[in-house]
């Protein structure tokens, strides 16, 4: 195989990539460049196609057109060398809260193939690298929602991906647990040259952590730049809640759907 | 196939180690089959309400009562997968280059492990109620292997159904249509001799009659086989198969 990862400069490419579920377009022919090494970050109302794009370029929904590739391969031709070079961290706190924090990474240790004799190296080196060292015979359940957030990044780093996924990384955490996410992506950025593209919501967290942004609407990208340049576009006094109310289309308007609003409160619940 | 096996193992391991951790799920699901052989089994065998030929009731319908247990530990399985789908468990598990295959044959080699409770439970409480059953290593063997066979077959079959279905309400409404008649259209608690013959045909396509005439043949002391151990482990071991590369197929769908 020559298609060489670092050669074409980007993690994660789409071109025309589109999916329709019946007669809905949820996202329609999606262009989007994400550039190794930097923090990128998804933002749409609730329905503008954030998570199916993630999806597909995940691997876990095929697109209906178009072609993507990501960590230099892809999606649909050679989706287990894709799988290989991404970590994925879902909205939803997903690690086994009946497993240790070692055990849950055990396990993705053994799921990712890492070798035997690289696995408790790796392990330590994640634990320690998250500030759960000290936690790590606990189980899961006694974790705090920051914690378990700082775990799923440890396991979703164990096996050194290119590009990191996430879902909302920081959705209903408390502010001191959401600036330590934060820094820690920022640490896997800086010491192992991680790209990572989120999802969210969240204004603060789309100026304060990502480098570039691509807001959609309907779909499709609305618009693609570094947070301070939408917003020095918009005026000099404009802030990224203007921003997005001027690309998302209409800051509150009503997207999304009953099932979103379930997902949102489930996670509060179990953050709760 | 190493790593198929490796991945297996990984999944079925976890299992293992939370059934262990906290195991009042076994417990309560034993309740269950006591009361079927205490209750039920010893009130039929006091009438002599149903022929089961030299062999009494209540050894007839112990092999019955484990199969019978065995699915409904294994049917309910598929509420734990939604579980995990809503939590994104499934996502994580889908993004992981393990092959999809171990993925889905770990999980049913766990729902194994609570067949093999069940199993001791039932031997437990047949050796309590004097129900003399077989001894010989190798019949033990084979029980162990139909057990293992029979979790696996009806945890693969709630997986697919739970793709199918893909919310927990409706899989609550679904496993309860589907247990009970697999049950009474089954050979565990009275022969196939006994029933209409619309009723026989419907059991001849039930795979848990299958695996009730193999425990019966190996559980019980002078007990036989009607089809024969081939045919009955056959019978299992192709549904099992087929089961499985349904589930390969289904199980990514139920994060799209």
């Amino acid at each position: 195989m020559n298609t060489s990862a670092e050669s074409d400069g980007f993690a994660a490419e789409a071109s025309g990539l589109t999916r329709r579920f019946g007669d809905l377009t949820a996202v329609n022919h999606i262009d989007l460049r994400v550039p190794y090494g930097e923090i990128f970050g998804l933002l749409g109302a609730n329905g503008a196609g954030k998570s199916t794009l993630i999806k597909m370029l995940t691997t876990l929904l095929p697109p209906t057109s178009g072609h993507a590739e990501v960590g230099g391969f892809d999606i649909v031709k050679s989706p287990a060398e894709v799988r290989g070079r991404i970590g994925y961290v879902p909205q939803l706190l997903s690690a086994d809260g009946a497993l240790t924090g070692h055990e849950n990474l055990l396990l993705s240790a053994k799921l990712y193939g890492l070798p035997r004799a690289q696995r408790s190296a790796r392990i330590g080196e994640a634990l320690a690298f998250m500030g759960l060292a000290d936690s790590a015979k606990k189980l899961v359940k006694t974790y705090s929602g920051g914690m378990v957030r700082r775990l799923e990044l440890a396991q979703a780093m164990l096996h050194r991906p290119a590009i990191l996924f996430l879902d909302e990384p920081t959705i209903g955490l408390d502010p001191m647990a959401r600036h330590s996410v934060w820094d820690r992506l920022r640490d896997l950025r800086r010491d192992y040259g991680m790209t990572v593209l989120i999802t969210t919501h969240d204004m603060e967290e789309a100026e304060a952590l990502c480098d570039e942004l691509a807001i959609l609407h309907a779909g499709r990208v609305a618009v693609v730049g570094k947070p301070a340049e939408l917003q020095a576009g918009l005026g000099a006094a404009a802030t990224m809640d203007d921003v997005f109310a001027h690309y998302a289309g209409g800051g509150i308007r009503e997207g999304g759907n009953f099932s979103d609003a379930v997902q949102t409160r489930r996670t509060a619940q179990r953050l709760g | 196939m190493d790593r198929f096996l490796r991945e297996s193992a990984a999944v079925a391991e976890v299992e293992l180690i939370k059934l262990v951790r906290d195991p009042t799920e076994i417990f309560s699901r034993a309740v269950q089959p006591v009361l079927w052989l205490v209750v039920f089994g010893q009130v039929l065998a006091h009438v002599h309400g149903i022929y089961t030929g030299e062999v009494g009731y209540l050894a007839f319908i112990t092999p019955g009562i484990l199969a019978q247990s065995v699915l409904f530990s294994a049917i309910f399985y598929g509420i734990a997968v939604i579980w995990e789908r809503d939590l994104g468990v499934v996502h994580k598990l889908l993004v992981s280059p393990a092959r999809r295959i171990s993925l889905v044959f770990g999980k049913a080699v766990s729902a194994g492990f609570r067949g093999l409770v069940q199993a001791a439970v039932i031997y437990l409480v047949a050796f309590v109620m004097h129900i003399t059953l077989r001894q010989e290593p190798l019949a033990i063997l084979g029980v162990l292997a139909g057990v293992l066979l029979g979790s696996g077959l009806f945890s693969t079959f709630s997986l697919i159904i739970a793709c199918i279905v893909k919310t927990r309400e409706r899989f609550m409404g679904i496993g309860q249509l589907l247990t009970m008649p697999m049950f009474f259209a089954s050979n565990a608690i009275y022969p196939l001799d006994l029933m209409p013959g619309w009723l026989r045909v419907v059991a001849q396509l039930n795979p848990l009659t299958y695996l009730v005439d193999a425990l019966r043949g190996l559980m019980i002391v002078g007990g036989d086989s009607v089809h024969g151990y081939g045919v009955d482990f056959a019978v299992l071991f192709a549904v099992f198969a087929g089961l499985l590369m349904v589930a390969v197929r289904l199980y990514p769908t139920l994060v799209e």
